[in-house]
């Protein structure tokens, strides 16, 4: 019995000093480099309490655990004289060990369950958008107000080649974030075009997957202005790494001031449409805008130099499709080949930049059909239909 | 544990185990190449590899069993080693039973869940108000949210009767063992040809419905979830039909030109026999959930 | 109408075969037509050697692309595929296959019998699978690469949106199911037929058990992986749409389906590795293992519980809360069975006579490590912690802690414990520590960072990262590197071994070890056991 009680206090103290480790360890980790965020919600708050908690309760399971076998390990060894006593079991025990850990775990799940039940009510949203992820770039629609626009990368590839210096946000920038007012319940629903993607920003706890077909909601509010940093974390291809997601979130009324601009530019950008259908460009023109937009929209797939990936994504250069049949050519591009990887571009480039990017694709790479693709041209096929 | 002590055989070295491995090997990687090279509308060396494949296989098969069979008339084998194979027996029926569930879970998961929530059932107002507006979910699923019709298989007509075969084989074959059992043998071999006989009614039925469904109905393999629950329940039965109905002629042959089997002896009969009354089974529920409900 | 030969054995005739192939056969042929348990355990044991150092190159590709920020060597599209066939080579190549040799070279010692239960159909499944990975690795050759959806190949990047090879894969999926199945029926019919008399149930070693369950779960669960792969087929190549909403299909159902089979697997993987730490424990501590009941009702529970969590693997996919709650739930409750192994082993250290020779250095090792992989795994299972777990290296590390802490640490350790009784030889001690201590620290460089960075937020499966994890992840490639490095001590000590350079073993080897294995001479002869003895 004395044995048994110098043992208790040998492993209460150490696992006090195990504690204290791990505490210095864990202060270190508070730090956002080593840990995760606190965020800026009510509920990632919960969420990062939640995960110190149990990370918390696991550490020192851990350590009593340890603690104990190492002492044995340290005084019990043979070399120390030790002599194995042949006791094989103690039905005491054993029940003690299974019903303490199932109290742990109650203590557990219920704050889990709280905080659970009050991520998934996206009841009473003052404001909704639509999240569509496709490959590899996010479309946000704000089911309130008349604006829609794609989000990608905004990395140059220099710097993904090691050919650039790398800047501050590296793969953290997108051309057009989503922008969201403060202090207003927002919910999000999620789809997808294509795979399964999921939408994941740390800062406000939230990680939903993008199903194709279906739409999944969550939602959240936000109480301080700033930039909010994420990406997609399901693996949806080639680029899954380079989706990043990024949320500018504003004061209302700069929130206000931002939508009935954004509502404009787009009545602007559609009324030039309009005007670029009556007129003609100059190869040079087409040219300029179509490598443009080739680079940031087509090349992640066919390549730079429009050769594709041999056995997934067919080469530009050469192919019958591009040097042939001008209509069939718009067609696919705006209207994509459902159910494969090759999307409809229609709703993401204006006419214009559809009109430059396939006169681009006919020309480049010793393409050189010297066809010229005017925006009337790709009008005539869209209102075809498909 | 009776018998328990007994020698047990091990078999000496043999070389159909690594033959059955080539034999799959090239089953695989013809079908591998068969198949890609049918999506392009190619042709290739699939088929071929495919064609040496089964050949090898059914090599390799003969030649394994005609071993086994060999020993057990010899007499090598105890009534524990009749247990091993048994038990192996028992527990490959069960890993079938395991396939058969993925598919009836599939279906279960598609008819319950997945349907409805296309239409806005559960928390998936959204879903349906955003993506599939048109959509209306029931079961069979005869238009699907992308807008493919098909009509549905009734049961009252082949499928029901088809139940009726498989039920009477069952107990023609039961008659059969019966006949082992009492040394009855011309019984045994009547009842066994008669449980054949069925089997192959049945695959002729199945196969005149596949046509009746493609020409007729629409019900296509492609035609969405429940045209594809369709055929790969009813399809993967009929192969399994097909393999019960393989099994069940060697053995009549081994009756009628070897004269194996005695009331004690006849764990080949009965490895066929379970596997056909699993099959059985296996129909009766595709019939109650594909076909009735 | 029949020759009745039912119940009579001629012992003679039967005595004489077996006296006529007690010497061994010879040349390659030994290897391929084989009927040996213990011959076929060795090849299994080298496949998995060798698919180990396949699947660790694949990781080593990984974490030089990773070394630094920007995309250094491989191209994202190779990238994926490298992750892809690591995971499916470890997981199927490396992990199982090493389980099954342990088996078939064990079991049949372990519970006095004379071979497997059906020899042949065990050879069978061992040469299926060096075909089978053949068609899987053949794919990284061909036009398009390999499979690139991941190890667990989601739907519809691995249907609509996969390349040629996912036919190739699905085939090679059907082979290795074909071949572990074949292989764990042979494992319960040889436990449950093939005990020497006396050797009853609860006088089974827990390995014998652990092995037991395992195959079992095999049993269950591979034929719905040939369901689940079979699906992938029909929607990518013949036009069905189980995993398509247009056609009222889900790509969620393809979750559920393949998680079925994948969260016993992940147990499969680790169930064995209980058993082999439950024999050297005891062996080491010279004490008998405390609980024995309690480990095998533990096991038992583990794998009931194991076939209703499936879900917590797709928590963040938008199933209802109530599903949501259940799953959470039952996962948790997975911690207490495994607590109570975990106990038990502790209470079989303590007041023991120990000595810590490379067997048990690295079953403490698995104690601690996987302890430490368990508890992470708990956190996984708080859902709303798990939204932000899910998909970062805090995953990565999670399962590389069970896997190659728990399973690959339990395989090697269980190799240092029985390789005398193999090959006759001691391996060397000292080149065992020196694995030992090399592997423990490089392994824990390697995984330990993984989760401050998963934390931080990297996700996995990319093969370029923001500038704030890159110091990290130079450090763990480093420890990749490392960790792979000392695994050439591992090979160089079996080698050793086969070639029969070391101290001749005793029939017993180990001062505190128990069992039938250890009554046998050492090397065990070809064929043992062929009288059942008599266990008291
Ligand atoms: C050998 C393999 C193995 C094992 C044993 C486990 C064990 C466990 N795993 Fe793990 N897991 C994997 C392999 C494994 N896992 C893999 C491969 C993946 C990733 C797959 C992929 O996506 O690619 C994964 C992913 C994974 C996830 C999904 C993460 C995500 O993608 O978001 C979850 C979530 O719940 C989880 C939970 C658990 C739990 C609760 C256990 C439990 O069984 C652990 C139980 C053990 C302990 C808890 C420690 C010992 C207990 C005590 C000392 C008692 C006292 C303790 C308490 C009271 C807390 N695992
Ligand atoms: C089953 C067991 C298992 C084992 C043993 C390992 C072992 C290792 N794994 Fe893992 N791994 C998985 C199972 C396993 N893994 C799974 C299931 C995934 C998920 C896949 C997916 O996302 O789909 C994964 C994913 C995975 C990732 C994440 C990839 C990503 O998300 O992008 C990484 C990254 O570091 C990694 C690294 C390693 C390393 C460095 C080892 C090392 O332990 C390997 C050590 C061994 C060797 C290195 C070989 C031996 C030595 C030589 C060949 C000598 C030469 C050595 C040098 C030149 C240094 N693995
Ligand atoms: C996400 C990947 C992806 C992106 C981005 C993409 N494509 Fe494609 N594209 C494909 C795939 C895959 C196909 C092959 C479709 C099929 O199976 O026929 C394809 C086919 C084509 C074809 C037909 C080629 C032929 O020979 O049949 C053209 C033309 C084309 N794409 C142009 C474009 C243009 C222009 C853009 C950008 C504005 C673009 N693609 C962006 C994946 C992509
Ligand atoms: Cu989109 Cu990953
Ligand atoms: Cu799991």
């Amino acid at each position: 019995m004395k044995h048994y009680l110098f043992g208790l206090k040998c492993v209460t103290s150490y696992s006090v000093l195990f504690w204290l480790l791990l505490n210095s360890i864990t202060l270190q980790a508070q730090t956002e480099k080593y840990n995760m965020t606190r965020g800026a919600t009510d509920i990632s708050h919960q969420v990062y309490d939640l995960h110190m908690a149990i990370f918390y309760i696991c550490c020192v399971i851990g350590a009593i655990v340890f603690a104990l076998m190492f002492w044995s390990i340290v005084y019990h060894r043979k070399s120390k004289g030790a002599k194995a006593e042949q006791f094989h079991g103690s039905l005491k025990i054993e029940l003690l060990w299974t019903a303490i850990p199932v109290l742990i775990l109650i203590v557990m799940a219920i704050p889990a369950s709280r905080t659970l039940i009050a991520m998934e009510d996206t009841s009473k949203a003052d404001l909704t958008v639509l999240v569509t992820g496709s490959q590899w770039k996010w479309h946000y629609k704000y089911m309130e107000y008349p604006i829609e626009f794609y989000s990608m990368l905004a990395t140059p590839r220099e710097q993904i080649d090691n050919l650039a210096e790398k800047a501050e946000f590296y793969l953290r920038d997108v051309d057009k974030p989503l922008v969201l007012p403060t202090g207003k319940k927002i919910r999000f629903l999620v789809t997808s075009d294509d795979v399964i993607h999921a939408w994941w920003v740390p800062a406000f706890a939230i990680k939903k997957d993008a199903n194709p077909g279906f739409i999944n909601e969550t939602w959240t509010k936000v109480d301080k202005p700033g930039v909010y940093r994420g990406q997609c974390a399901e693996l949806c291809g080639k680029d899954h790494g380079f989706m990043p997601i990024v949320v500018d979130v504003k004061n209302p009324e700069e929130f206000d001031l931002w939508a009935a601009e954004q509502v404009e530019l787009q009545a602007q950008a559609k009324a030039e449409a309009e005007k670029a259908a009556q007129q003609t460009q100059s190869m040079e023109e087409l040219m300029l805008l179509g490598q443009k937009t080739y680079e940031s929209h087509c090349a992640m797939c066919h390549q730079i130099s429009g050769e594709g990936l041999p056995g997934a994504i067919p080469a530009l250069k050469g192919s019958v499709m591009v040097t042939q049949d001008i209509p069939a050519h718009i067609h696919i591009v705006a209207y994509g080949k459902p159910a494969t990887a090759m999307q409809a571009f229609a709703k993401q480039l204006t006419t214009s930049e559809l009109a430059a990017v396939i006169t681009y694709e006919r020309n480049a790479w010793g393409n050189n059909t010297g066809d010229l693709v005017q925006v009337a041209d790709v009008v005539a096929v869209i209102e075809a239909g498909e | 544990m009776g018998a328990a002590y007994q020698k047990y055989y091990v078999p000496h070295q043999s070389s159909w185990p690594i033959i059955g491995a080539i034999a799959l090997f090239l089953l695989g990687y013809g079908a591998a190449l068969w198949i890609n090279a049918l999506a392009k509308d190619q042709h290739g060396v699939g088929i071929f590899l495919i064609v040496a494949g089964f050949a090898l296989l059914f090599y390799m098969l003969f030649g394994w069993f005609s071993n086994i069979i060999d020993e057990s008339m010899e007499g090598l084998y105890s009534q524990q080693m009749d247990r091993s194979f048994r038990q192996g027996m028992s527990w490959f029926i069960f890993s079938e039973i395991m396939f058969f569930m993925a598919f009836f879970c599939a279906l279960f998961y598609a008819r319950t869940i997945a349907v409805p929530w296309l239409d806005g059932s559960g928390n998936n107002a959204m879903t349906a108000e955003v993506l599939w507006p048109g959509f209306e979910a029931i079961w069979p699923l005869t238009k699907t949210p992308g807008g493919i019709e098909t009509q549905v298989m009734p049961w009252e007509g082949i499928p029901l009767y088809n139940t009726l075969i498989l039920l009477a084989s069952s107990v023609t074959l039961q008659f059969a063992h019966m006949g082992i059992e009492q040394r009855k043998y011309t019984q045994l071999g009547f009842f066994l040809l008669l449980t054949i006989i069925l089997g192959i009614t049945f695959l002729f039925l199945q196969g005149q419905e596949y046509v009746h469904s493609y020409h007729e109905l629409g019900l296509r393999l492609d035609s969405g979830v429940y045209g594809n629950t369709f055929f790969l329940l009813t399809g993967f039965h009929g192969l399994h039909v097909t393999l019960g109905a393989i099994f069940l002629t060697v053995i009549f042959l081994r009756i009628i030109i070897k004269g194996h089997f005695t009331p004690e002896r006849h764990f080949g009969f009965q490895a066929a026999a379970w596997y056909w009354h699993f099959v059985d089974v296996v129909w009766l529920n595709l019939f109650v959930f594909v076909y009735v409900l | 109408m029949s020759t009745d030969n039912s119940n009579t054995l001629d012992v003679n005739a039967d005595q004489q075969h077996v006296d006529h192939h007690d010497h061994k056969p010879t040349g390659i042929t030994r290897w391929l037509y084989t009927t040996n348990h213990k011959d076929i355990g060795t090849l299994y044991l080298l496949f998995s050697l060798t698919m180990l150092f396949i699947g660790g190159s694949l990781a080593m590709v990984i974490r030089a692309e990773l070394f630094q920020p920007g995309l250094q060597f491989v191209d994202p599209h190779f990238f994926n595929q490298m992750t892809t066939v690591h995971g499916l080579v470890m997981v199927f190549g490396a992990i199982m296959p090493a389980f099954v040799g342990l088996a078939n070279w064990m079991v049949p010692l372990m519970i006095g019998a004379p071979d497997m239960a059906l020899p042949r159909m065990n050879n069978w499944s061992f040469w299926i699978l060096p075909f089978s990975f053949f068609i899987l690795l053949s794919t990284l050759f061909m036009e398009g690469g390999g499979p690139a959806a991941g190890w667990t190949f989601y739907a519809p990047l691995s249907t609509t949106y996969s390349n040629d090879s996912t036919a190739f894969f699905v085939f090679s999926v059907h082979l290795l199911g074909i071949s572990s199945i074949m292989g764990a029926m042979n494992v319960i019919v040889t436990i449950f037929n093939l005990r020497a008399p006396g050797m009853t149930w609860m006088k089974m070693p827990l390995f014998v058990w652990t092995w037991l369950i395992t195959a079992f779960l095999l049993i269950a669960v591979m034929p719905v992986l040939a369901g689940t792969v079979t699906m992938v087929l029909t929607d990518k190549y013949f036009g069905t749409s189980f995993f398509d909403a247009a056609g009222g299909g889900d790509p969620v159902m393809f979750q559920h389906i393949f998680w079925f089979f994948g969260h016993p697997e992940v147990y499969i993987m680790i169930l064995p590795a209980f058993g082999i730490v439950s024999s050297i424990i005891p062996t080491f501590a010279r004490k008998p293992l405390f609980g024995y009941e309690s480990m095998v009702v533990a096991t038992a529970s583990i794998a009931f519980l194991s076939f209703i969590v499936w879900a917590h693997h797709m928590f963040t996919t938008g199933m209802p809360v109530a599903a949501e709650l259940f799953f959470m739930y039952t996962t948790m409750l997975i911690a207490v069975p495994t607590g109570v192994k975990v106990f038990n082993w502790v209470a079989t250290m303590w007041r023991g006579s120990m000595t810590f020779e490379t067997p048990m250095m690295f079953a403490v090792a698995f104690i601690v490590l996987f302890t430490i992989g368990g508890l992470s795994g708990l956190m996984l299972a708080i859902i709303p912690a798990d939204f932000q777990y899910q998909d970062t290296y805090f995953v990565v590390a999670h399962f590389h802690y069970v896997l190659v802490t728990g399973a690959l640490f339990g395989i090697i350790s269980g190799v240092y414990f029985w390789i005398p009784k193999w090959t006759g030889v001691m391996y060397s001690e000292r080149l065992g520590q020196w694995h030992f201590w090399c592997s423990l620290i490089s392994v824990n460089m390697l995984f330990f960072p993984m989760h401050f960075v998963g934390l931080a937020g990297m996700p996995r499966r990319i093969p370029d990262y923001a500038l704030q994890f890159a110091d990290m992840n130079a450090f763990i490639s480093i420890g990749a590197a490392l960790f792979g490095l000392s695994q050439l001590i591992f090979v160089w000590c079996v080698v050793r071994c086969m070639r029969k350079k070391g101290e001749k073993a005793s029939a017993e080897v180990w001062e505190g070890a128990q069992g039938l294995e250890w009554q046998i001479p050492s090397p065990a002869p070809y064929h043992t056991f062929q009288t059942p003895p008599k266990v008291k």
